[in-house]
């Protein structure tokens, strides 16, 4: 996962290629549009499938008829899916820039592990059992570790090599604590495998109303971000010459980074694939500007997470697979599909 | 690469020389004594307590009935299994860090611990199988990942950062299946798995040992003839080449030995985490020697694992704690020590 590439040469002044300038916007179009009809697969498909008109009455008109409370209930995983799925796309993107990696993805700089071994504790020592209980703690623990890696990385003279080998080092000791109390604890064990594969199954309108005000907050300032991160892209000392704040750029992007995928994990679990391979594939199209590879992202990303949610729900009826279980399994061969396709996709 | 200091070269009769290096061959000979004392201080730990002394005795042959048993039968094969294992990472980790360039490559971008681990679910929550078979359904599923990312990243040759790409997709689907079937077993079953996911090295017997011993045997040659167009390959494809090494034949014999080590000994103890990451950059500063430090990354690995099970039965009581808990843990803060120390000294 390690694999450092050199920083490209490039510039973010000399404007696109003319296809691209019409196909960067037409794509997006297309990508939103994509994004809805999956949405909507996501209110009607389950269980119990539903009908386009008693999805919309569910929607706009609901009465409390039996459609409209299923529209009610796939209402908050849908709207959870979209809500991480954004989250773990946007967190990724700007984690390959500010590792200048293009394989870097949350779980890298160990935020998952920071979320599964509070978690752990959680369920071992403190006892709680219920799964809005784990939000804080997940969050704590990913917020924990992100900051640690930050100063251990350096803080303001972090480089990508630190940081990667900071989130590589605690992430070892965490996965190790982690087997220890899982090996020891039988109950904490029955509990953690469900919660390790990551699942929208338990989306309720608290648990998103918990995590909301992070992942808004942390979308924002991704995008705020797009441009100094495109300077910083460049090497540090191009950078510098460009007049951008390395230290601040890369302070704010970790932050950003880890407030997103800290509360993506704390609602639905550590879904590991998307934050990795949805920034990575689109920037074989949009080319390395973020302000592109950020908005794609947060639009492609929910719409893997969402479709994986929605066939899991389909293959394995009655019961259902979860969503990180599917999103791994159909965007493994895609992503290798892209591989074998493209020349390799430098950052 | 560090001017090298303190190697000389020895003129030996007949034109031939060698160079000897006295500092990696001491370091070489240190970590034995360190791998086989902790060898015996293991044997002497458990249940049953037996002094030093009283080992040596029995392993020599002159103890007691019960001691015999014990010793030979229930730990020495554990034993022998460990440094096996901890040998065969630490020089397959060796190898592939110094063949990829990268301080943090390791056999496992090639899928080979999800894959085992795989295997082995499959046959611990599917099959209900006993240890031989989990260890045969390990070899398989880790063989056959690796087989499977070589395959898939193959377009005209292998270029390196396909593989990887490639490994990266192949470890997400595998991952994901294990995690499916961790969901699907029942608790016992999944708290089997998990032991074995960690890497444990309890109740292995002579049935481990013999197939282990007989690849390393093969292997071991093999790969040390190799060893020295490694050090060469270290400078580059072109360098090497003009030095007279055939580049893609000792890449090719070394990447498949690496595999098969690090593929035979997550089959015998499971997934054992970050020996192969650690053993030879320990190495590597003890000896103060530029190259792959194959040798002495092979005695490393051996001494860590042995040690780290050692200690995981004196901190935590015997049978309590696998040995990839602590190896895990220690990997994880000797990196730590690293990114501590090397910035310090400016290096990264």
């Amino acid at each position: 996962m390690l694999v450092d590439s050199p920083p490209e040469p490039r510039a973010a002044s000399v404007p696109a290629p003319p296809t691209r300038r019409v196909a960067r916007p037409l794509g997006l179009s297309l990508s939103v549009a994509l994004l809805v009809l999956v949405a909507l697969a996501s209110l009607a498909v389950g269980a119990k499938a539903l009908s386009p008109d008693q999805v919309w009455h569910g929607l706009f008109h609901g009465s409390g008829t039996y459609g409209d409370v299923v529209v009610d209930e796939r209402l908050a995983r849908t709207l959870l899916g979209l809500l991480a799925g954004a989250a773990l796309g946007l967190s990724g993107a700007v984690l390959q820039a500010l590792t200048r990696n293009p394989l870097a993805d949350p779980g890298l700089l160990g935020i998952n592990a920071g979320a599964s071994a509070a978690v752990v504790t959680a369920i071992s020592f403190f006892g709680v059992t219920s799964l809005r209980g784990y939000v804080w703690f997940a969050f704590l623990g990913a917020a924990a570790v992100g900051a640690l890696v930050w100063f251990l990385g350096g803080s303001r003279g972090a480089t990508p090599v630190r940081l990667a080998l900071a989130g590589t080092a605690i992430s070892a000791a965490l996965y190790g604590y982690l087997q220890a109390v899982m090996i020891m604890d039988d109950a904490a064990l029955g509990r953690m495998r469900f919660w390790t594969v990551g699942s929208l199954a338990s989306a309720s309108g608290p648990t998103i109303v918990q995590v909301l005000p992070f992942l808004a907050a942390g979308g924002l300032l991704a995008f705020a971000l797009a441009r100094p991160l495109n300077a910083v892209a460049m090497g540090d000392d191009t950078a510098r010459a460009l007049g951008a704040h390395l230290g601040r750029t890369r302070a704010l992007a970790m932050l950003a980074a880890t407030v997103l995928c800290g509360a993506a994990t704390a609602a639905c679990g550590p879904v590991v694939f998307v934050g990795l391979m949805v920034p990575h594939a689109v920037r074989s199209f949009t080319g390395p500007d973020l302000r592109w590879i950020l908005p794609y992202a947060a639009v492609l990303a929910p719409v893997l997470l969402l479709g994986a949610d929605v066939v899991g729900r389909v293959v394995a009826r009655p019961a259902e697979l979860q969503v990180g279980i599917v999103t791994a399994v159909i965007g493994g061969p895609v992503f290798i599909f892209l591989v074998r396709r493209r020349r390799t996709a430098q950052l | 690469m560090r001017t090298h200091r303190g190697s000389r070269p020895v003129r030996l009769p007949g034109g031939l020389s060698l160079r000897l290096e006295p500092r990696a061959l001491i370091v070489v000979v240190l970590l034995l004594a360190a791998a086989l004392a902790a060898g015996v201080a293991l044997i002497g730990t458990g249940d049953a307590r037996i002094p030093a002394a009283d080992v040596l005795k029995t392993l020599a042959g002159n103890g007691d009935a019960y001691q015999g048993f014990v010793v030979r039968e229930l730990r020495l094969p554990r034993v022998l299994v460990g440094l096996l294992v901890g040998a065969s990472l630490g020089l397959g980790g060796a190898l592939f860090q110094s063949v990829s360039r990268n301080p943090l490559g390791s056999p496992d971008v090639l899928g080979l611990s999800q894959g085992a681990t795989a295997g082995a679910l499959v046959v611990i929550v599917l099959m209900s199988g006993g240890a031989a078979e989990v260890t045969l359904g390990a070899l398989i599923g880790g063989l056959a990942t690796g087989l499977a990312v070589y395959l898939l990243a193959w377009k005209q040759g292998v270029h390196g950062y396909r593989l990887v790409l490639v490994g990266i997709g192949v470890c997400a689907v595998v991952t994901a299946v294990n995690g499916y079937l961790l969901t699907k077993a029942d608790l016992v079953d999944a708290a089997r798995a998990v032991v074995w996911m960690t890497g444990s090295l309890d109740g292995r017997d002579w049935d481990q040992v013999w197939p282990l011993l007989g690849l390393f045997a093969v292997l071991l040659p093999l790969v040390l003839a190799h060893g020295r167009g490694l050090r060469m390959l270290e400078m580059g494809d072109d360098t090497a080449g003009a030095l007279g090494v055939p580049v893609q034949r000792v890449r090719l014999v070394l990447m498949v030995g690496a595999v098969l080590l690090t593929a035979a000994a997550t089959a015998a103890a499971g997934p054992v985490g970050f020996v192969a990451l650690t053993a030879p950059q320990l190495a590597r500063r003890l000896t103060r020697s530029p190259g792959p430090n194959l040798v002495a990354s092979l005695c490393m690995g051996a001494a860590l694992l042995v040690t780290a099970d050692w200690a995981a039965q004196r901190l935590f009581g015997a049978g309590r704690l696998p040995v990839g808990v602590l190896t895990g843990v220690l990997g994880g803060g000797y990196l730590l020590w690293l990114l501590v120390t090397e910035r310090r000294a400016g290096r990264i």
